[in-house]
């Protein structure tokens, strides 16, 4: 009952592998004192793809970082696979993808893959054996002796995702990892991650700004708001599991485009009203 | 970013070598017509040799005189290496304790900036009363020094610049200070590091011969080329010269192949894009 984030039943077995419970973060001094988040809560199930979607401001990169512990919160508790963020980071529950794809040229596409498998001091042969299974899976196999300038855009992040789950993390953290790409490329490494998604069975938290983006890959789409940053609605992505190029031609899928353009409208002006956010809230908690 | 996906990274060392011979072709052949058109500007206006003398009546004066010249070639070389060696790995420990810790930084820095202003050419008398004149290390110290700020800035830059989300990539990875600084802040500063290096080798140059200038032993470069001056025997100044260049360029190609060699990723980047 504590929040509109429950989960809800017919959703596939599993505990929950994040929990967020009154989660804020206040930036700055007293002086100039900026409300990033407000009152987070959030349960993601293993195995779920939810993504974070909101206008420029709303701290859902934040979010991501508390998740991941990169940032401490200020407040509240997030717990991951059952223990502190910090502790699940320095298990290496995490897997991270940025916007760019930070492969460094000093490396090989198969070095800069094998880079956590180097700081975890894991055996030359497994390294070199599970960076080359990473690429394969990225369908990158035969590029593991370029450099990382000479691919593409969409191959570099094909790399980046590749690294991050080199150490089979239980969570993926991705902000935005499309975001500088092509729409056509977009469209195509969704496809891809959903099939790595499939095969790898991680759960995924999803930055994004693209609304189709969002309901195309998500199981659930958490919809934030900006000043202070803070969730507005979860909405609950019904769509086949198996997804391709014909789910974004059916009704459901614009349905849901819909539904959640509308709920990031309502978002931004529910700031003024309380009584609004609280609807939405109890929408929410009915979807 | 949309690099076509064409060449291979392993290139062989010795295709590279050829390409890098055959890029020399052009440099070779624009350095011989000087010289011809230098001797011929020379001969047909019958410049008189106090002012310019041919590259023939300096060669000449190169092999007359080539055991002084050899002599004073190696003494002031000698006086450029120590210098190099003391104020690059000076510059080195320096920047990378200023980088460390961020109280160095941001009190250093700016001192080190400005330091970096100062003509410390003119430093080189006072550098001859310390050191003592005949000392070879009074003008290593002045080479030193005019090393010393300009590698010390790059490794401090170096360090610090690292892209944000590196940095977070590696804490997600929950990897120590030292982890990151050996698989990220070093390679991210070799680069800005070896543009301090090939710098470094032309300041030293300049810095030891400038310092012979003021005062120095008689078998030495600076000194050389000055009292040949001195006595108009301008062929032989000019011979001298020759040897400084080819100190200053020797050691800039020198720093160029060990740059390769340390960061063979960094040249065929440029050749990528």
């Amino acid at each position: 009952m504590t929040d509109a984030v429950i989960q809800p039943t017919g959703r596939p077995a599993g505990g929950p592998v994040v929990e967020l419970v009154d989660v804020s973060k206040v930036f700055g001094g007293s002086a100039g004192r900026v409300e990033a988040l407000s009152a987070i809560d959030l349960s993601i199930a293993s195995g779920e793809f939810v993504s974070l979607i909101g206008p420029s401001g709303c701290g859902k990169s934040t979010l991501l970082r508390i998740v991941g512990d990169l940032i401490p919160a200020s407040d509240g508790t997030v717990t991951v696979n059952g223990k502190p963020a910090r502790d699940a980071r320095l298990d290496r529950d995490y897997g991270m993808v940025f916007q760019a794809p930070v492969l460094f040229d000093w490396r090989t596409v198969q070095k800069n893959v094998e880079l956590p498998l180097e700081i975890l001091r894991r055996p030359k042969t497994e390294r070199e054996a599970k960076a080359r299974a990473m690429l394969e899976l990225v369908e990158l196999g035969s590029f593991g002796d370029h450099r990382p300038w000479q691919l593409s855009g969409g191959m570099q992040q094909r790399v980046a995702i590749a690294r991050a789950l080199a150490l089979d993390p239980a969570i993926l953290l991705m902000d935005e990892p499309f975001g500088a790409l092509d729409e056509m490329t977009r469209e195509r490494m969704n496809l891809e991650l959903l099939r790595i998604w499939d095969r790898t069975g991680t759960t995924v938290i999803f930055v994004t700004h693209s609304i189709p983006e969002a309901v195309f890959l998500s199981t659930r789409v958490v919809v934030m708001s900006a000043r202070p940053g803070r969730i507005t609605d979860v909405i609950e992505i019904d769509l086949p599991r198996d997804r391709n190029v014909e789910t974004r031609e059916m009704d459901r899928y614009f349905e849901l485009v819909t539904r959640v353009r509308e709920a990031l409208r309502s978002g931004d002006g529910g700031s003024a009203d309380p009584a609004a956010a609280d609807r939405v809230r109890a929408e929410g908690l009915s979807a | 970013m949309s690099v076509a996906v064409t060449t291979p990274s392993g290139r062989s060392a010795a295709a590279r070598l050829g390409t890098g011979l055959r890029d020399w072709v052009p440099a070779g052949a624009v350095l011989l017509g000087f010289l011809v058109v230098w001797q011929l500007v020379v001969s047909i206006f019958q410049i008189k040799q106090f002012i310019l003398p041919g590259p023939i009546a300096i060669a000449q004066a190169w092999q007359e005189d080539l055991p002084a010249l050899w002599a004073a070639t190696t003494y002031t070389l000698s006086e450029i290496i120590t210098g190099l060696l003391l104020g690059v790995s000076a510059g080195l420990l320096v920047g990378v304790l200023t980088a460390r810790f961020a109280t160095a930084r941001e009190s250093l820095m700016p001192f080190a900036i400005a330091a970096n202003s100062v003509p410390i050419l003119a430093f080189a008398p006072v550098f001859n009363n310390w050191f003592g004149v005949a000392n070879p290390l009074s003008k290593a110290m002045v080479a030193a020094v005019l090393c010393f700020f300009p590698v010390m800035i790059n490794t401090v830059r170096g360090l610090t610049s690292v892209q944000p989300a590196a940095l977070e990539l590696m804490r997600s990875y929950a990897a120590g200070q030292l982890e990151v600084f050996r698989r990220v802040r070093v390679p991210n500063a070799l680069p800005f590091i070896f543009t301090a290096l090939r710098l470094s080798t032309t300041l030293a140059t300049i810095g030891a011969i400038v310092g012979e200038y003021f005062a120095a032993p008689r078998s030495s470069l600076g000194q050389y080329i000055a009292t040949a001056s001195g006595f108009l025997n301008f062929e032989r100044s000019w011979a001298a010269i020759v040897f400084a260049a080819a100190i200053g360029i020797g050691l800039y190609v020198l720093v160029v192949a060990l740059e390769r060699l340390v960061m063979p990723w960094y040249g065929s980047r440029d050749e990528a894009t």
